[in-house]
């Protein structure tokens, strides 16, 4: 009778992969946008401003 | 600024829970595969990747054509969330067929047809991002970024064939496989939990483009904010 290898290291490290590469690409789609908030932000300030300085 | 919608809250919950449960599937649910060991429950989510890598190639192969006859720029900002989700998934489908090939056949890599479409297409879509960041007017961008999907897109299919068509040590799983290749058989408790895995990537894979969109959504805005201030 053949007996079943233990390959349970390999499938701990695929399931590790998996999470952690979703995982990385989840945060990288929340701080970029956090990223772009604060710049439509910091933008639309400056937007409201220039006409300020331009009556001036 | 964009609100996130409650649907997109709900696909947010409903793909966590999908993940779990397709996590529980796999580790648990699923028997042991005698040959392979513990290692064949990776399989699952391989298949899923697989699938979602190459639905959303496809996807931004159709939305290529679609900016390339509409020129609106929405298109261009899904062919850019469906490449990159896409390249994401594709690349923890390769990692996982790596870490399944060291016990099955003795090796992290070898340059099997299935495994060097594979490579070939992961790198097509990464040298896509290399295009565009080489490419400073909007409209230019997206015009060779839909060009470039649409050929780039013929790697999807040729990729899925093509341990149909040529001798390959890459198991069949879908469909009928040649006399000389090895097909993969699934008791019903594993078929549960591949169809499963399917359902949840796509759900996931939906979820992730969702708001990939929106993030395109709020670089369009930015960079028209940009333009006004700059005036």
């Amino acid at each position: 009778m053949e007996i079943t290898p233990d390959t349970s290291s390999y499938m701990i490290a695929g399931f590790v992969v998996t999470f952690v590469t979703m995982g990385i690409y989840i945060a990288s789609l929340y701080i970029r946008n956090r990223n772009l908030l604060q710049d439509v932000e910091t933008l639309e300030s400056m937007q409201t401003e220039k006409p300020k300085s331009a009556k001036k | 600024m964009q609100s996130k919608s409650i649907a997109l809250t709900i696909l947010d919950v409903v793909s966590i829970i999908l993940l779990a449960i397709s996590t529980y599937l796999a580790l648990f649910f699923a028997p042991t595969e005698l040959i392979m060991g513990q290692v064949q429950r990776v399989f699952y989510f391989h298949i899923g990747t697989a699938w979602v890598g190459l639905l959303g190639f496809v996807l931004a192969a159709i939305s290529g054509v679609i900016y390339l006859i509409t020129k609106d720029m929405k298109w261009d900002r899904f062919e850019v969330a469906a490449v990159e989700v896409s390249t994401m998934f594709f690349f923890i489908t390769i990692v996982l067929g790596s870490i399944w090939a060291r016990p099955a056949w003795n090796t992290w890599w070898t340059w099997d047809p299935r495994l060097t479409t594979a490579a070939v297409t992961e790198l097509i879509y990464i040298a896509y991002f290399m295009l565009r960041q080489g490419i400073d007017d909007p409209e230019k961008r997206a015009r060779f970024g839909a060009v470039y999907t649409i050929l780039g897109g013929v790697s999807a299919p040729i990729t899925f064939m093509v341990i149909r068509l040529f001798r390959t040590i890459h198991p069949v799983i879908i469909g009928a496989a040649n006399a000389n290749q090895e097909k993969m058989s699934m008791t019903g408790d594993m078929k549960v939990a591949f169809f499963f895995a399917l359902f949840a990537f796509t759900v996931i894979f939906i979820d992730l483009m969702w708001h990939r969109i929106r993030l395109g959504n709020l670089e369009e805005k930015v960079e028209q904010l940009k333009l006004k201030v700059s005036m």
